[in-house]
Protein backbone atom coordinates (compact mmCIF):
# COMPACT_ATOMS: atom_id res chain seq x y z
CA UNK A 1 0.00 0.00 0.00
CA UNK A 2 1.77 3.15 -1.40
CA UNK A 3 -0.75 5.35 -1.84
CA UNK A 4 -2.28 7.35 1.14
CA UNK A 5 -5.10 9.73 1.48
CA UNK A 6 -5.35 12.53 3.74
CA UNK A 7 -7.86 15.17 4.92
CA UNK A 8 -7.01 18.78 3.32
CA UNK A 9 -6.48 21.09 6.13
CA UNK A 10 -7.03 24.72 6.91
CA UNK A 11 -3.48 24.90 8.29
CA UNK A 12 -2.03 24.20 4.78
CA UNK A 13 0.05 26.76 2.42
CA UNK A 14 -1.62 27.60 -0.59
CA UNK A 15 1.84 28.42 -1.87
CA UNK A 16 2.76 26.22 -4.46
CA UNK A 17 4.90 22.52 -3.23
CA UNK A 18 8.28 21.31 -4.15
CA UNK A 19 8.12 18.63 -6.81
CA UNK A 20 8.54 15.02 -5.25
CA UNK A 21 11.50 14.91 -7.26
CA UNK A 22 13.19 17.50 -5.30
CA UNK A 23 11.67 16.52 -2.16
CA UNK A 24 13.27 13.16 -1.98
CA UNK A 25 16.15 14.22 -3.69
CA UNK A 26 18.04 17.18 -1.50
CA UNK A 27 17.62 16.20 1.91
CA UNK A 28 20.06 16.18 5.32
CA UNK A 29 19.93 13.50 6.95
CA UNK A 30 23.58 12.82 8.54
CA UNK A 31 22.53 9.38 9.96
CA UNK A 32 23.28 8.30 5.62
CA UNK A 33 25.84 11.05 5.14
CA UNK A 34 26.60 14.45 4.69
CA UNK A 35 25.84 14.81 0.95
CA UNK A 36 22.55 16.04 0.30
CA UNK A 37 21.92 13.06 -2.00
CA UNK A 38 23.39 10.67 -0.34
CA UNK A 39 20.17 10.21 1.97
CA UNK A 40 17.98 9.20 -1.70
CA UNK A 41 21.42 6.79 -2.13
CA UNK A 42 21.74 5.31 0.34
CA UNK A 43 18.29 5.28 3.17
CA UNK A 44 17.29 1.80 1.73
CA UNK A 45 18.80 0.05 3.78
CA UNK A 46 16.99 1.43 6.62
CA UNK A 47 14.24 -1.30 7.35
CA UNK A 48 11.06 0.47 8.21
CA UNK A 49 8.66 -2.35 9.12
CA UNK A 50 7.80 -3.27 11.62
CA UNK A 51 8.33 0.12 13.69
CA UNK A 52 7.24 0.88 16.76
CA UNK A 53 7.90 4.10 19.16
CA UNK A 54 8.73 4.22 22.89
CA UNK A 55 6.83 6.87 24.63
CA UNK A 56 7.91 6.73 28.48
CA UNK A 57 8.50 9.43 30.87
CA UNK A 58 5.72 11.03 32.33
CA UNK A 59 2.85 9.41 30.68
CA UNK A 60 0.43 7.33 32.15
CA UNK A 61 0.04 4.84 29.25
CA UNK A 62 4.26 4.56 29.03
CA UNK A 63 4.63 1.43 26.54
CA UNK A 64 6.24 0.42 23.31
CA UNK A 65 3.47 1.99 20.11
CA UNK A 66 3.18 0.40 16.28
CA UNK A 67 3.40 3.47 14.09
CA UNK A 68 -0.24 1.93 12.11
CA UNK A 69 -1.51 2.74 15.92
CA UNK A 70 -0.23 6.42 16.40
CA UNK A 71 -1.12 7.28 12.91
CA UNK A 72 -4.42 5.61 11.49
CA UNK A 73 -4.70 5.99 7.99
CA UNK A 74 -8.06 7.46 8.46
CA UNK A 75 -6.81 10.17 10.37
CA UNK A 76 -4.14 10.94 8.03
CA UNK A 77 -4.33 15.00 7.11
CA UNK A 78 -2.72 16.74 4.22
CA UNK A 79 -0.40 19.44 6.03
CA UNK A 80 1.30 21.68 2.98
CA UNK A 81 4.11 23.44 5.09
CA UNK A 82 6.79 25.68 4.36
CA UNK A 83 10.32 24.25 5.68
CA UNK A 84 12.95 26.81 5.74
CA UNK A 85 16.75 24.71 6.53
CA UNK A 86 18.92 26.35 8.96
CA UNK A 87 21.37 26.31 6.20
CA UNK A 88 19.36 29.46 4.10
CA UNK A 89 17.23 27.00 1.75
CA UNK A 90 13.37 26.43 1.68
CA UNK A 91 10.70 24.43 0.36
CA UNK A 92 6.96 23.51 0.22
CA UNK A 93 6.04 20.16 1.08
CA UNK A 94 2.93 18.58 1.35
CA UNK A 95 3.05 16.08 4.29
CA UNK A 96 0.50 13.22 5.37
CA UNK A 97 0.25 13.06 8.91
CA UNK A 98 -1.86 13.55 12.44
CA UNK A 99 -1.02 16.31 15.05
CA UNK A 100 1.64 15.10 18.01
CA UNK A 101 -1.08 16.39 20.27
CA UNK A 102 -3.40 13.52 19.67
CA UNK A 103 -1.09 10.64 19.70
CA UNK A 104 0.48 12.43 23.33
CA UNK A 105 -2.84 12.29 24.13
CA UNK A 106 -2.73 8.24 23.52
CA UNK A 107 -0.35 8.13 26.17
CA UNK A 108 -1.92 10.15 28.70
CA UNK A 109 0.47 13.15 29.26
CA UNK A 110 1.15 13.81 33.35
CA UNK A 111 0.70 16.85 34.85
CA UNK A 112 4.37 18.00 35.56
CA UNK A 113 5.47 17.65 31.77
CA UNK A 114 7.02 20.46 30.97
CA UNK A 115 9.24 18.88 27.82
CA UNK A 116 9.34 16.54 25.52
CA UNK A 117 12.40 14.22 24.18
CA UNK A 118 12.59 12.57 20.60
CA UNK A 119 15.28 9.90 19.43
CA UNK A 120 15.94 8.53 15.84
CA UNK A 121 17.06 4.93 15.81
CA UNK A 122 20.75 4.69 16.36
CA UNK A 123 21.97 1.71 14.09
CA UNK A 124 25.04 2.13 12.23
CA UNK A 125 23.87 -1.59 10.21
CA UNK A 126 21.02 0.24 8.89
CA UNK A 127 22.22 4.27 9.09
CA UNK A 128 25.76 3.68 7.36
CA UNK A 129 26.64 7.54 8.17
CA UNK A 130 26.40 7.13 11.94
CA UNK A 131 29.83 5.25 11.34
CA UNK A 132 31.02 8.77 10.87
CA UNK A 133 30.97 10.74 14.06
CA UNK A 134 30.06 14.47 12.85
CA UNK A 135 26.78 14.01 15.35
CA UNK A 136 26.55 12.17 18.38
CA UNK A 137 24.76 9.70 17.83
CA UNK A 138 21.70 9.33 18.75
CA UNK A 139 20.13 12.06 16.85
CA UNK A 140 17.94 14.06 19.37
CA UNK A 141 15.50 16.96 19.58
CA UNK A 142 13.04 18.34 22.00
CA UNK A 143 9.86 20.63 22.16
CA UNK A 144 8.68 22.88 24.88
CA UNK A 145 5.14 20.95 25.85
CA UNK A 146 3.19 23.98 24.54
CA UNK A 147 5.10 23.54 21.06
CA UNK A 148 4.51 20.23 21.15
CA UNK A 149 0.76 20.28 21.57
CA UNK A 150 0.10 23.00 19.55
CA UNK A 151 -2.16 22.20 16.23
CA UNK A 152 0.96 23.12 13.47
CA UNK A 153 3.03 20.52 15.10
CA UNK A 154 2.11 17.30 13.33
CA UNK A 155 3.67 13.15 13.33
CA UNK A 156 4.35 12.65 9.48
CA UNK A 157 4.52 9.37 7.55
CA UNK A 158 3.95 10.40 4.14
CA UNK A 159 3.81 12.98 1.58
CA UNK A 160 2.76 13.66 -1.77
CA UNK A 161 -0.11 10.96 -0.82
CA UNK A 162 2.57 8.32 -1.02
CA UNK A 163 4.20 6.65 2.06
CA UNK A 164 6.89 8.54 3.46
CA UNK A 165 10.40 7.94 1.59
CA UNK A 166 12.95 6.43 3.78
CA UNK A 167 15.42 9.63 2.96
CA UNK A 168 12.77 12.04 4.49
CA UNK A 169 12.29 10.41 7.56
CA UNK A 170 10.70 7.16 7.41
CA UNK A 171 8.37 5.42 8.83
CA UNK A 172 6.95 8.75 11.09
CA UNK A 173 9.00 12.01 11.87
CA UNK A 174 8.14 14.97 13.30
CA UNK A 175 7.47 17.99 11.08
CA UNK A 176 7.11 21.84 12.90
CA UNK A 177 6.70 24.26 10.60
CA UNK A 178 7.80 27.20 12.18
CA UNK A 179 11.17 25.99 13.48
CA UNK A 180 14.76 25.45 11.66
CA UNK A 181 14.29 22.20 9.27
CA UNK A 182 16.61 20.34 11.61
CA UNK A 183 13.83 20.24 14.56
CA UNK A 184 12.27 17.98 12.88
CA UNK A 185 13.56 15.09 13.53
CA UNK A 186 13.34 11.47 11.71
CA UNK A 187 13.00 7.99 11.87
CA UNK A 188 11.45 8.50 15.50
CA UNK A 189 12.25 5.53 17.63
CA UNK A 190 11.27 7.12 20.85
CA UNK A 191 9.13 9.84 22.69
CA UNK A 192 10.01 10.70 26.58
CA UNK A 193 7.53 13.19 28.30
CA UNK A 194 9.78 15.19 31.05
CA UNK A 195 10.26 18.07 33.02
CA UNK A 196 13.47 18.92 32.33
CA UNK A 197 14.50 20.86 29.38
CA UNK A 198 16.18 17.76 26.64
CA UNK A 199 19.69 17.86 25.26
CA UNK A 200 19.14 18.38 21.54
CA UNK A 201 22.36 17.11 19.00
CA UNK A 202 23.02 20.01 17.47
CA UNK A 203 22.89 22.51 20.58
CA UNK A 204 24.94 19.54 21.60
CA UNK A 205 27.79 20.31 18.91
CA UNK A 206 27.70 24.04 18.71
CA UNK A 207 25.81 25.56 21.28
CA UNK A 208 26.84 29.03 20.26
CA UNK A 209 25.14 28.64 16.64
CA UNK A 210 22.21 26.37 17.22
CA UNK A 211 19.80 26.35 20.20
CA UNK A 212 16.93 24.87 21.99
CA UNK A 213 14.21 27.14 20.48
CA UNK A 214 15.71 26.95 16.69
CA UNK A 215 13.17 28.97 15.31
CA UNK A 216 12.81 30.18 12.21
CA UNK A 217 13.67 34.20 12.61
CA UNK A 218 15.03 36.30 10.22
CA UNK A 219 16.07 39.11 12.70
CA UNK A 220 18.51 36.34 14.57
CA UNK A 221 21.46 35.53 12.18
CA UNK A 222 23.25 32.19 12.59
CA UNK A 223 26.73 33.20 13.54
CA UNK A 224 28.81 32.01 10.46
CA UNK A 225 25.81 33.39 7.57
CA UNK A 226 22.57 35.32 7.64
CA UNK A 227 19.24 34.00 7.94
CA UNK A 228 17.38 37.26 6.33
CA UNK A 229 16.75 35.46 2.95
CA UNK A 230 16.14 32.27 1.48
CA UNK A 231 16.66 30.52 -1.68
CA UNK A 232 13.74 28.67 -2.72
CA UNK A 233 14.69 25.12 -4.00
CA UNK A 234 13.50 23.91 -7.67
CA UNK A 235 13.28 28.08 -8.60
CA UNK A 236 15.87 27.43 -11.14
CA UNK A 237 19.69 29.03 -11.58
CA UNK A 238 17.89 32.59 -11.55
CA UNK A 239 15.49 32.14 -9.11
CA UNK A 240 17.26 34.45 -6.48
CA UNK A 241 16.16 34.96 -2.92
CA UNK A 242 12.95 36.03 -0.61
CA UNK A 243 12.51 37.66 2.68
CA UNK A 244 12.42 35.12 5.21
CA UNK A 245 9.39 35.56 7.26
CA UNK A 246 9.36 35.73 11.11
CA UNK A 247 8.50 32.13 12.15
CA UNK A 248 8.47 30.67 8.75
CA UNK A 249 5.38 32.64 8.28
CA UNK A 250 3.47 31.29 10.91
CA UNK A 251 3.83 33.97 13.34
CA UNK A 252 -0.11 34.43 13.24
CA UNK A 253 -0.34 31.01 15.10
CA UNK A 254 2.58 30.51 17.09
CA UNK A 255 4.06 34.22 18.15
CA UNK A 256 1.96 33.82 21.51
CA UNK A 257 4.08 30.80 22.34
CA UNK A 258 6.97 33.18 23.39
CA UNK A 259 5.39 36.28 24.21
CA UNK A 260 8.16 38.08 26.76
CA UNK A 261 10.91 35.99 25.39
CA UNK A 262 14.19 37.67 24.35
CA UNK A 263 14.32 35.58 20.82
CA UNK A 264 17.70 36.70 20.41
CA UNK A 265 18.90 35.40 23.81
CA UNK A 266 16.63 32.00 23.22
CA UNK A 267 17.44 31.22 19.50
CA UNK B 1 64.12 8.09 -17.06
CA UNK B 2 63.24 11.20 -15.08
CA UNK B 3 65.58 13.13 -17.75
CA UNK B 4 63.80 11.93 -20.79
CA UNK B 5 59.97 12.56 -18.79
CA UNK B 6 61.42 16.14 -18.19
CA UNK B 7 62.85 16.47 -22.04
CA UNK B 8 59.17 15.42 -22.97
CA UNK B 9 57.46 17.66 -20.45
CA UNK B 10 59.58 20.20 -22.19
CA UNK B 11 57.59 19.16 -25.49
CA UNK B 12 53.95 19.96 -24.22
CA UNK B 13 52.78 23.63 -24.72
CA UNK B 14 51.91 25.54 -22.50
CA UNK B 15 48.01 25.72 -24.01
CA UNK B 16 47.87 21.98 -22.90
CA UNK B 17 47.65 23.05 -19.87
CA UNK B 18 44.55 25.32 -20.41
CA UNK B 19 43.01 22.67 -22.57
CA UNK B 20 43.16 20.60 -19.36
CA UNK B 21 42.20 23.18 -16.88
CA UNK B 22 39.14 24.13 -18.87
CA UNK B 23 37.86 20.48 -18.82
CA UNK B 24 36.08 20.81 -15.27
CA UNK B 25 33.91 24.17 -16.76
CA UNK B 26 33.61 22.18 -19.90
CA UNK B 27 31.42 19.41 -17.94
CA UNK B 28 29.78 21.64 -15.62
CA UNK B 29 28.91 23.77 -18.34
CA UNK B 30 27.45 20.22 -20.30
CA UNK B 31 26.02 19.04 -16.82
CA UNK B 32 23.93 22.78 -16.23
CA UNK B 33 22.71 22.13 -20.14
CA UNK B 34 21.65 18.85 -19.90
CA UNK B 35 19.89 19.35 -16.54
CA UNK B 36 21.98 17.15 -14.73
CA UNK B 37 22.73 19.18 -11.63
CA UNK B 38 20.13 17.82 -9.57
CA UNK B 39 17.62 19.24 -7.22
CA UNK B 40 19.77 22.41 -6.81
CA UNK B 41 21.47 23.51 -9.34
CA UNK B 42 23.00 27.05 -7.90
CA UNK B 43 24.68 24.90 -5.22
CA UNK B 44 26.55 22.43 -7.01
CA UNK B 45 27.88 25.18 -9.40
CA UNK B 46 28.98 27.55 -6.88
CA UNK B 47 30.53 24.29 -5.40
CA UNK B 48 32.14 22.74 -8.46
CA UNK B 49 33.37 26.06 -9.28
CA UNK B 50 35.13 26.46 -5.56
CA UNK B 51 36.45 23.02 -5.18
CA UNK B 52 38.02 23.21 -8.90
CA UNK B 53 39.94 26.43 -8.05
CA UNK B 54 41.48 25.03 -4.59
CA UNK B 55 42.04 21.50 -6.94
CA UNK B 56 44.13 23.84 -9.12
CA UNK B 57 45.47 25.82 -6.09
CA UNK B 58 47.14 22.40 -5.01
CA UNK B 59 48.50 21.44 -8.40
CA UNK B 60 50.77 25.24 -8.45
CA UNK B 61 51.40 24.55 -4.96
CA UNK B 62 52.60 21.35 -6.10
CA UNK B 63 55.35 22.54 -8.84
CA UNK B 64 58.17 23.26 -6.49
CA UNK B 65 57.84 20.51 -3.78
CA UNK B 66 57.63 17.89 -7.02
CA UNK B 67 60.92 19.74 -8.47
CA UNK B 68 63.03 19.58 -5.22
CA UNK B 69 61.90 16.17 -4.26
CA UNK B 70 61.76 14.29 -7.74
CA UNK B 71 63.56 16.77 -10.02
CA UNK B 72 60.60 16.55 -12.16
CA UNK B 73 60.31 19.94 -13.99
CA UNK B 74 56.74 21.80 -14.05
CA UNK B 75 57.86 24.89 -13.60
CA UNK B 76 57.03 26.64 -17.21
CA UNK B 77 53.14 25.16 -16.59
CA UNK B 78 53.21 26.77 -12.91
CA UNK B 79 51.89 30.29 -14.07
CA UNK B 80 48.86 28.67 -16.02
CA UNK B 81 48.02 26.51 -13.13
CA UNK B 82 47.95 29.40 -10.97
CA UNK B 83 46.10 31.30 -13.76
CA UNK B 84 43.28 28.46 -14.16
CA UNK B 85 43.32 28.38 -10.49
CA UNK B 86 42.38 31.96 -10.21
CA UNK B 87 39.52 31.80 -12.93
CA UNK B 88 37.73 29.07 -10.97
CA UNK B 89 37.96 31.15 -7.75
CA UNK B 90 36.59 34.24 -10.00
CA UNK B 91 33.95 31.91 -11.09
CA UNK B 92 32.92 30.75 -7.97
CA UNK B 93 32.39 34.50 -6.84
CA UNK B 94 30.54 34.88 -9.78
CA UNK B 95 28.62 32.30 -9.07
CA UNK B 96 27.69 33.38 -5.37
CA UNK B 97 27.18 36.63 -6.43
CA UNK B 98 24.82 36.13 -9.60
CA UNK B 99 22.84 32.91 -9.09
CA UNK B 100 22.76 32.27 -4.64
CA UNK B 101 22.61 35.89 -3.59
CA UNK B 102 21.08 36.99 -6.86
CA UNK B 103 22.66 40.81 -6.56
CA UNK B 104 21.25 41.61 -3.16
CA UNK B 105 24.02 43.70 -2.60
CA UNK B 106 23.51 45.26 0.92
CA UNK B 107 23.40 41.21 2.51
CA UNK B 108 26.72 40.50 0.61
CA UNK B 109 27.91 43.24 1.87
CA UNK B 110 26.97 42.97 4.92
CA UNK B 111 28.25 39.41 5.36
CA UNK B 112 31.53 39.64 3.56
CA UNK B 113 31.81 42.02 6.39
CA UNK B 114 31.29 40.09 9.23
CA UNK B 115 30.73 35.90 8.40
CA UNK B 116 34.68 34.92 8.97
CA UNK B 117 34.44 32.18 6.14
CA UNK B 118 33.31 34.71 3.59
CA UNK B 119 35.79 37.10 5.27
CA UNK B 120 38.77 34.31 4.53
CA UNK B 121 37.06 33.35 0.76
CA UNK B 122 37.41 37.29 -0.30
CA UNK B 123 40.95 37.71 1.28
CA UNK B 124 41.94 34.60 -0.05
CA UNK B 125 40.57 36.19 -3.39
CA UNK B 126 41.79 39.00 -3.15
CA UNK B 127 45.24 37.63 -2.94
CA UNK B 128 44.83 35.41 -5.76
CA UNK B 129 43.85 38.37 -7.94
CA UNK B 130 46.58 40.52 -7.28
CA UNK B 131 48.82 37.15 -8.08
CA UNK B 132 47.35 36.85 -11.39
CA UNK B 133 47.44 40.66 -12.07
CA UNK B 134 50.94 40.40 -11.77
CA UNK B 135 51.71 37.08 -13.33
CA UNK B 136 52.73 38.51 -16.23
CA UNK B 137 56.55 38.48 -17.44
CA UNK B 138 56.14 42.46 -17.74
CA UNK B 139 55.10 42.76 -13.69
CA UNK B 140 58.17 40.33 -13.18
CA UNK B 141 60.78 42.53 -14.51
CA UNK B 142 59.68 45.73 -13.48
CA UNK B 143 58.68 44.44 -9.81
CA UNK B 144 62.14 42.69 -9.04
CA UNK B 145 62.37 41.90 -5.24
CA UNK B 146 59.14 42.70 -4.73
CA UNK B 147 57.56 40.42 -7.36
CA UNK B 148 58.87 37.65 -5.12
CA UNK B 149 57.45 38.62 -1.67
CA UNK B 150 54.61 39.84 -3.09
CA UNK B 151 53.98 35.99 -4.64
CA UNK B 152 54.58 34.28 -1.39
CA UNK B 153 50.92 35.40 -0.48
CA UNK B 154 49.54 32.62 -2.27
CA UNK B 155 50.38 30.66 1.05
CA UNK B 156 48.06 32.38 2.79
CA UNK B 157 45.76 32.67 0.07
CA UNK B 158 45.63 28.52 0.12
CA UNK B 159 45.44 28.27 3.77
CA UNK B 160 42.48 30.94 3.86
CA UNK B 161 40.56 29.38 1.09
CA UNK B 162 40.68 25.80 2.70
CA UNK B 163 39.32 27.06 6.21
CA UNK B 164 36.81 28.93 4.17
CA UNK B 165 35.90 25.81 2.73
CA UNK B 166 35.72 23.73 5.99
CA UNK B 167 34.14 26.71 7.92
CA UNK B 168 31.03 27.04 5.50
CA UNK B 169 30.13 23.50 6.24
CA UNK B 170 27.91 22.81 9.19
CA UNK B 171 30.09 19.70 10.41
CA UNK B 172 33.68 18.59 9.84
CA UNK B 173 33.72 16.41 6.75
CA UNK B 174 36.66 14.64 5.97
CA UNK B 175 36.89 15.75 2.32
CA UNK B 176 37.85 19.44 2.93
CA UNK B 177 40.18 18.29 6.36
CA UNK B 178 42.33 16.53 3.71
CA UNK B 179 42.60 19.46 1.58
CA UNK B 180 43.25 21.68 4.73
CA UNK B 181 46.26 18.93 5.43
CA UNK B 182 47.39 18.66 1.97
CA UNK B 183 47.74 22.80 1.81
CA UNK B 184 49.83 22.10 4.57
CA UNK B 185 51.77 19.41 3.98
CA UNK B 186 52.88 21.17 0.49
CA UNK B 187 53.64 24.12 2.26
CA UNK B 188 55.41 22.58 5.13
CA UNK B 189 57.96 21.20 2.38
CA UNK B 190 58.78 24.39 1.80
CA UNK B 191 60.14 24.99 5.78
CA UNK B 192 61.72 21.99 5.34
CA UNK B 193 64.10 22.63 2.79
CA UNK B 194 64.85 25.79 1.99
CA UNK B 195 67.08 26.24 -0.80
CA UNK B 196 67.62 29.92 -2.24
CA UNK B 197 67.43 28.83 -5.91
CA UNK B 198 63.64 27.64 -6.53
CA UNK B 199 61.62 30.46 -5.74
CA UNK B 200 58.80 32.06 -7.16
CA UNK B 201 61.54 33.63 -9.68
CA UNK B 202 61.31 30.45 -11.92
CA UNK B 203 58.19 30.99 -12.99
CA UNK B 204 59.40 33.62 -15.37
CA UNK B 205 61.47 31.03 -17.22
CA UNK B 206 60.75 30.12 -20.33
CA UNK B 207 61.60 26.66 -22.07
CA UNK B 208 64.55 26.17 -23.34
Amino acid sequence: ALGLGGKPSGLSTDETPNSFEDITNYNNFYEFGTGKTDPAQYAGSLKTAPWSVQIDGMVDRPGSYGVEDLTPEAALEERVYRLRCVEGWSMVIPWLGVPLAGVLGKAGVQPGAKYVAFRTLHDPEQMPGQRSRVIDWPYREGLRLDEAMHPLTILATGLYGRVLPNQNGAPIRLVVPWKYGFKSIKSLVSITLTDKQPQTSWQMLQPGEYGFYANVNPQVDHPRWSQATERRIGSGLFGGRQETLMFNGYGDQVAGLYAGMDLAKHY
Amino acid sequence: MLQQLNRWVRHVPVWAVWLLGSIPLGLLAWDTLQGQLGVDPVRDIEHRLGRTAIYFLLATLAVTPLLRLTRLNLMRFRQALGLICFSYAACHLAAWVVFDMAFLWTQMLGDVAKRPYLVFGMLGFVMLLALAVTSNRFSIRRMGARWRQLHRLVYPAAILAAVHWLWALKVWESWPLTILVAVLVLLGLRLLRKTPRAGPMTVARRPG
